[in-house]
């Protein structure tokens, strides 16, 4: 897979700089946003704001309420009560001048399997003024796809599907595209090379929204963040800015694991974290081996290291290791499972 | 709105029924079965060459059939008055030396829509309505063709004009194929051919004076506007059963089951006169013009047309308040 972003993909924003913070342009604002279907809310209230250039992550586990927002985003559904507006156009209100500025892939690409992937192109540029048969060569070398593009749909992977449906979404030159879950399907190389591509799109001035119930990809991708469960939103923020506020952990390592241990009990400030309560990437774990994890301030480091020392403990290792978002997303949702 | 924002849009939704290979099966299938129809229908014109030199001696033997059947007590009073009524069309044709039943191409066409009004055709346009929308659902694609910048009943109507364009068009293969295959058996002539249209009937009484002949062709056009007008209503109710029912397979067999409701109301349904406004009721429009009595008392072409339009208005009005309301969940 190889999304070449060779040439100019969406749309140049201008970013206009407002006065005061240096707040850029709102590209989505979403306002007080509710939906109630056969009388079960299933939105509460909901609001954030997307700048020009920015990526935003959604994060939530399966059955937040993620798509269900995203098809209020694009008129699929229609909130029960509050407003948003792309690029200042209530989206319920004026959905042509709205969704001019947006493309989406809501859930799965889904696109007619018995068109080839140029005619499907073509069937949605005949939906919008200004696209013409240069703009759609344009998509499909974008996303790569110049020698399977004559090939009927059907035949496609879902990696393929993945990558018509974002050349589909970059048509219309939008200024907010919007991907459901696009990592699906994708093996860990594609995955890498989304994210430069969505990175590489960002630069360019696109606004980004990103769904997604993986708290590592979210954390690679993303500038800011809006966690969702229950159909509320637990935080929006930057990524640095939600990981903050928790501690960083602390992995030691010894020569002789249960002397350490030992002492490390003995120690104030210091408590070692029960595996059940561990909320480390598995992979950084995997590398070592009989690690001891703790959480302790971090100026509590030198005099512990003096003290096992002083103890003749050999210390092979210390490392600090940032919490991930998981660990954040578990201790607001005090539970709600995501994987 | 200006016509070139929604040509686009039609022609999206004229490509994507023909790349779907709808149309190819509503051909195939009219080329299997044309075939079989001529083939009987040529059995039928030999058997009666054995039988008599003259048409017009088969055409006195059909009448005296008639005329015994009426006298016979076994026979429900509802199928004499049919017989009376066919009695007197068919002294008519033979009073002005005119054959109903001359066999050719023309003829056979005329004969072929008349009988596929009520079914055939029908089933025909089921195959491409059915899933115009009801498909986007279930393939996810709707997801898609809803939230580029286009106003939803902009996408509804291009829909529509697909559709319309669609039936028109299994109505010509009707006729056409239906002339060129039947022509090789029995000659591509009838054109000019006479045919008597404006028998008014009261009770069992056929009054003639408003009777005209008209040639085979205008008829034959007349025959397949009618069934136009009977086609469109039924691609007017399946759009709108499409948009309510989210799997084509539901959206089938409910247009179906209404459909053949009906052709078994029309004949049996003569005393229930309420049942005279449902639409499967009305579909034999045909009927009117050769002159064949109304399956329930008071139904005339006017009404008929008048029932279906009011129920093709309907679906289209309750398919566009929908569509453009509502979630789209899945």
């Amino acid at each position: 897979m190889a999304f070449a972003a060779k040439q100019p993909i969406g749309a140049k924003v201008d970013v206009p700089v407002v006065s005061g913070e240096g707040s850029s342009e709102i590209v989505l604002s979403v306002q007080a946003v509710t939906k109630k279907i056969r009388g079960r809310s299933i939105i509460r209230g909901i609001s954030f704001d997307i700048r020009a250039g920015e990526i935003f992550g959604f994060l939530g586990p399966n059955g937040s309420g993620k798509t269900t927002t995203i098809r209020m985003l694009v008129d699929l559904i229609r909130p029960t009560s509050g407003e948003i507006y792309i690029c200042g156009h209530q989206v319920q209100r004026e959905p042509e001048e709205a969704l001019r500025h947006v493309g989406c892939i809501v859930e799965n690409p889904e696109m007619y399997s018995y068109l080839t992937g140029w005619e499907n192109l073509e069937h949605f540029a005949r939906m919008q003024k200004g696209i013409d048969e240069a703009r759609i060569a344009e998509v499909v070398e974008i996303v790569g796809m110049d020698n399977r593009i004559h090939d009927k749909v059907k035949t496609y992977s879902l990696g393929m599907r993945q990558r018509l449906g974002i050349a589909q979404a970059l048509l219309g030159r939008p200024k907010l595209l919007i991907l459901d879950e696009p990592t699906n399907g994708l093996d860990p190389k594609g995955i890498k090379e989304l994210r430069e591509f969505i990175r590489s799109l960002a630069e360019q001035g696109m606004s980004l929204f990103i769904s997604s119930h993986l708290l590592s990809e979210i954390q690679l991708m993303c500038d800011r963040v809006a966690i969702i469960s229950k159909g509320e939103l637990l935080a929006v923020g930057s990524v640095e800015e939600l990981l903050s506020q928790r501690g960083a952990y602390v992995i030691w390592q010894f020569d002789d694991r249960e002397a350490g241990v030992r002492i490390l009990r003995e120690l104030e400030h210091v408590s070692i974290v029960p595996e059940h309560e561990q909320h480390i990437d598995e992979s950084v774990l995997a590398l070592l081996p009989g690690a001891v994890i703790t959480s302790m301030p971090p100026d509590r480091i030198a005099a512990a290291v003096d003290r096992l020392t002083r103890s003749g403990i050999g210390i092979t290792a210390i490392q600090k290791v940032a919490p991930t978002l998981e660990e954040l997303f578990i201790t607001m949702t005090e539970g709600d499972v995501v994987e | 709105m200006s016509l070139s924002n929604l040509l686009p849009l039609v022609r999206n939704e004229t490509m994507k029924v023909w790349k779907k290979k709808r149309f190819f099966v509503v051909i195939l299938v009219l080329l299997v079965l044309i075939p079989v129809f001529t083939y009987a229908q040529m059995k039928v014109a030999l058997n009666n060459r054995d039988k008599f030199d003259d048409w017009r001696l088969q055409l006195q033997q059909k009448i005296t059939d008639y005329q015994n059947q009426l006298s016979s007590e076994r026979i429900p009073e509802e199928w004499k008055q049919y017989r009376r009524i066919a009695v007197q069309q068919l002294q008519y044709y033979l009073d002005h030396d005119v054959n109903p039943d001359s066999p050719n191409a023309v003829t056979f066409s005329r004969g072929f829509v008349e009988a596929s009004i009520t079914m055939f055709i029908p089933l025909l346009v089921l195959a491409v309505a059915s899933d115009l929308v009801s498909g986007e659902r279930s393939t996810g694609t709707i997801k898609m063709l809803l939230t580029r910048p286009v106003r939803r009943w902009k996408i509804l109507l291009s829909k529509l004009i697909a559709l319309t364009l669609y039936v028109s068009l299994t109505l010509l293969a009707t006729v056409v194929l239906s002339y060129l295959i039947a022509g090789i058996f029995f000659g591509y002539g009838g054109w000019t051919l006479p045919v008597f249209t404006g028998f008014v009937i009261h009770g069992s009484e056929v009054d003639s004076s408003a009777v005209h002949a008209v040639p085979q062709w205008l008829y034959l056009f007349m025959v397949t506007g009618l069934t136009w007008l009977s086609a469109m209503t039924i691609a007017c109710l399946a759009l709108m059963v499409s948009v309510l029912v989210r799997s084509t397979a539901a959206s089938i067999v409910t247009m179906m089951a209404a459909i053949i409701a009906g052709s078994i109301l029309t004949n049996m349904a003569s005393s229930w006169h309420t049942a005279k406004y449902i639409f499967s009721v009305n579909l034999e429009l045909t009927n009117y013009l050769a002159g064949s009595p109304p399956p329930i008392e008071g139904m005339s072409l006017l009404f008929s047309v008048c029932v279906l339009a009011i129920w093709a208005v309907a679906a289209i009005i309750v398919s566009f308040s929908v569509f453009t309301k509502q979630d789209m969940l899945n």
